[in-house]
């Protein structure tokens, strides 16, 4: 059957098993438009306010369920809006497909209206992508472009169709869903050598990143640390990997990680990293970090091998592979002396937090909101962040009950995620959502409150409103004597009334029983509900390893 | 860790825009190449890129890594255990009766050869190990150099073995 390009392209995502997309239409997209109209039946578009919010959507619709996130932008500024919402999937390790349209191939090179060299410009913030030249190679460019997004170390792609393509036709016969290329199985003496390191270990900490987050080896990496009596910690990105309701899990560590884990990781003789990459985020000082510590590393990507941490041995291949066979190799083993001494950081912990608790002046302070929202969420609630303290809280706070719960711009920390993001894991999972931001990050992509009302997403926004970028007053006090250079908002928006006037709902909370009240009102709201959440601007993130400095440095209380 | 020099032989896909994946990739991660030339090989499909680079072994190591992650990249191949290299430099020198025949002897010794003369100026063409070219640079210095450029390194490992069969 002979199609035009923009039916291949339509059926071919069909084809691959999308069933949503995110996008905006536009002058070299609008034979694409045209198609998705046509097979309005079998795909579902939501149009977004902006291209950044369809990007941000496509990502957030993969975190949560781990599919390829798909999204649509016309030439030259539609391309340019998707490219932070691309690059927040890329340094997050995210699949998605994003398309954008182009000027036909004659006007290509001549600064036609509204063109960009689109693959220019995204080539170091994308896996790969590709500009298809000609129709014989948009459907096969396109079933390659899901291949590579999902395999190996999954990331974005971007394929660029110019406005002839879409325009041209060929014969099309639709193929099947393009499978994931398996990962090499890791050589037997490595995992031998990986066992024998383990038996030898008499503080094992294992440590799970993001590239663990979708595998569902959280109750096996539970039995594991009780066979070989190690605890467990996570990065950032690592976060609703692990059953959280069992005492060797320590949290997340890192520059606002919990004590107990960070000290315990960098005291540990033994790291069993998986999925990690230990970002600067994660380590600090990587000359001071983990010094009398080998760690064996499993990746599916061999130039994280070493690239921030000498490793002691790395296992590049299938990383649910690799920890399942090293699991069954290794026997069981007691390190009562190691325990105690995470016993000992742990009520240290308790301790800081007690003497924060009791320090808080505020009406309403951060740890008073999470305790609402653990208490009072659904089951399976998609938790989702923009990016600041509110952010850390969510990570220190929340307790998340299942995998890929949690949705936040780790690697690139972009304000303005979580909306976009939100409406993405809404349209994918339709289980419960929560935003949790700031009035900083939301302020930056508010404008997809107009999607989410359009599209009926019931997500509940926690906006915790201190009136000035938190993170950033936060360096400025710790490290800049206080001069807070552009960080106090005093902005006059109300945010109720700019939440009813996009047609959503919301209310101001000031106190933890308001604060409760408002939250059930908003679960049950059934339609985009805002709590303006007021917390004092001067709460700080703690503990916090400085940048820079390791586990010695860590401030663990405000002078 | 010491800098050491290194060449990297490097298979890619012969397609439009592949020379901009691989020295992007250069940019993204601050690496510095000394010289990088590209040409095509035994198979049309893949064009091979030979880079000279300096870097300890986490360079090294780095760039072998990220350079196999790139989509278009089918080989990437340390050459080491002393490859056979070579270089091709053009170099024009001022003409002048005073250095004429020092300059002749130079190109005697190098057994490079004089491609283009006039009244003012020679061209010479040189071939050799980087280290040759070098030195022949060195010796036309005090005779005015008008003009030079170099090819940028190519190599080949000893023996039969070929990358794609390594």
């Amino acid at each position: 059957m002979k199609l035009t390009g923009a039916q291949i392209l339509i059926q071919t995502l069909i084809e691959q098993g999308v069933t949503d997309v995110f996008g905006y239409p536009g002058g070299q997209v609008i034979n694409i438009y045209d198609a998705l109209y046509e097979y309005k039946d079998q795909i579902n578009h939501v149009l977004t306010a902006h291209e950044q919010g369809a990007a941000h959507a496509a990502d957030g619709y993969s975190r949560a369920t781990g599919k390829v996130g798909v999204c649509i932008a016309t030439s030259g500024p539609g391309a340019t809006n998707l490219v932070t919402g691309i690059a927040t999937a890329m340094l997050d390790s995210i699949p998605m497909v994003a398309i954008t349209g182009n000027v036909p191939n004659s006007l290509i090179g001549k600064d036609s209206f509204q063109e960009i060299d689109i693959t220019g410009v995204t080539m170091p913030i994308t896996k790969h992508n590709y500009f298809v030249k000609t129709i014989d190679e948009l459907a096969d460019t396109l079933r390659q472009a899901f291949s590579i997004a999902k395999s190996g170390r999954p990331g974005p792609v971007l394929v660029d169709i110019p406005k002839d393509v879409q325009l041209a036709s060929i014969e099309f016969t639709p193929q099947g869903v393009v499978e994931k290329i398996p990962l090499p199985k890791v050589d037997e003496s490595l995992i031998e050598q990986a066992a024998a390191l383990i038996a030898q270990a008499e503080r094992p900490y294992i440590y799970v990143g993001g590239g663990a987050a979708g595998l569902g080896l959280g109750q096996e990496v539970v039995a594991f640390a009780e066979k070989i009596d190690a605890v467990i910690g996570c990065s950032f990105m690592g976060l609703s990997a692990i059953p959280q309701n069992n005492d060797r899990f320590l949290g997340m560590q890192g520059m606002h990680g919990h004590y107990a884990s960070s000290v315990s990781q960098n005291e540990a003789d033994l790291i069993l990293g998986i999925g990690v990459r230990f970002s600067d985020r994660a380590t600090g000082n990587v000359a001071k970090f983990a010094k009398k510590t080998k760690i064996i590393q499993l990746d599916p990507d061999c130039a994280e091998i070493n690239k921030n941490v000498r490793v002691e041995l790395g296992l590049v291949g299938d990383v649910e592979d690799s920890f399942r066979r090293i699991a069954k190799k290794c026997g069981a083993k007691s390190n009562p002396q190691w325990l105690d001494r995470v016993r000992e950081l742990k009520q240290e912990e308790e301790r800081f937090e007690e003497d924060l608790a009791l320090a808080a002046k505020a009406a309403l302070t951060p740890k008073q909101v999470f305790d609402v929202i653990n208490a009072e969420k659904l089951p399976a609630t998609v938790i989702v962040t923009d990016v600041g303290q509110h952010q850390m809280w969510t990570a220190q706070y929340v307790e998340f009950d299942r995998p890929r719960r949690f949705v936040s711009s780790g690697g690139l920390g972009t304000m303005g995620f979580g909306l976009g993001a939100a409406i993405g894991s809404y349209t994918a999972t339709k289980d419960p959502t929560v935003l949790i931001t700031g009035d900083g990050s939301f302020g930056m992509n508010l404008n997809e409150l107009a999607t989410a009302v359009t599209y009926n997403i019931p997500v509940v926004i926690v906006l915790m409103n201190n009136g000035v970028l938190g993170m950033v007053r936060q360096w400025q006090t710790l490290f800049f004597g206080k001069r807070y250079s552009n960080t106090v908002l005093e902005r006059k928006t109300d945010f109720v009334a700019l939440a009813k006037a996009f047609g959503a709902d919301g209310c101001v909370a000031e106190t933890p029983v308001e604060f409760r009240k408002a939250f059930k009102e908003a679960i049950k709201a059934g339609k985009p509900y805002v709590i303006d959440t007021r917390i004092d601007k001067d709460e700080f993130v703690l503990p916090m390893l400085p940048p820079g400095g390791s586990v010695d440095d860590i401030i663990t209380r405000v002078k | 860790m010491e800098n050491k020099k290194f060449i990297l032989a490097v298979y890619v896909e012969n397609k439009a825009g592949v020379l901009t994946r691989v020295t992007a990739m250069f940019t993204r991660r601050g690496f510095n190449i000394d010289t990088i030339t590209a040409g095509e090989t035994e198979d049309k499909g893949y064009t091979r890129i030979t880079l000279c680079l300096r870097g300890d072994e986490y360079v090294r190591e780095q760039v072998i890594s990220q350079l196999k992650k790139l989509y278009v990249v089918k080989k990437v191949e340390l050459i080491e255990d002393d490859p056979i290299q070579r270089e091709l430099m053009l170099i024009k020198v001022r003409n002048s009766s005073e250095h004429r025949n020092d300059i002749m002897a130079a190109v005697d010794v190098f057994r490079a050869s004089v491609i283009d003369y006039s009244a003012e100026g020679m061209c010479i063409e040189v071939t050799g190990n980087p280290s040759k070219i070098d030195a022949f640079v060195k010796l036309m210095k005090p005779f005015d150099i008008l003009e030079m450029c170099r090819t940028g390194i190519v190599a080949l490992d000893r023996g039969e073995t070929t990358l794609l069969s390594k």
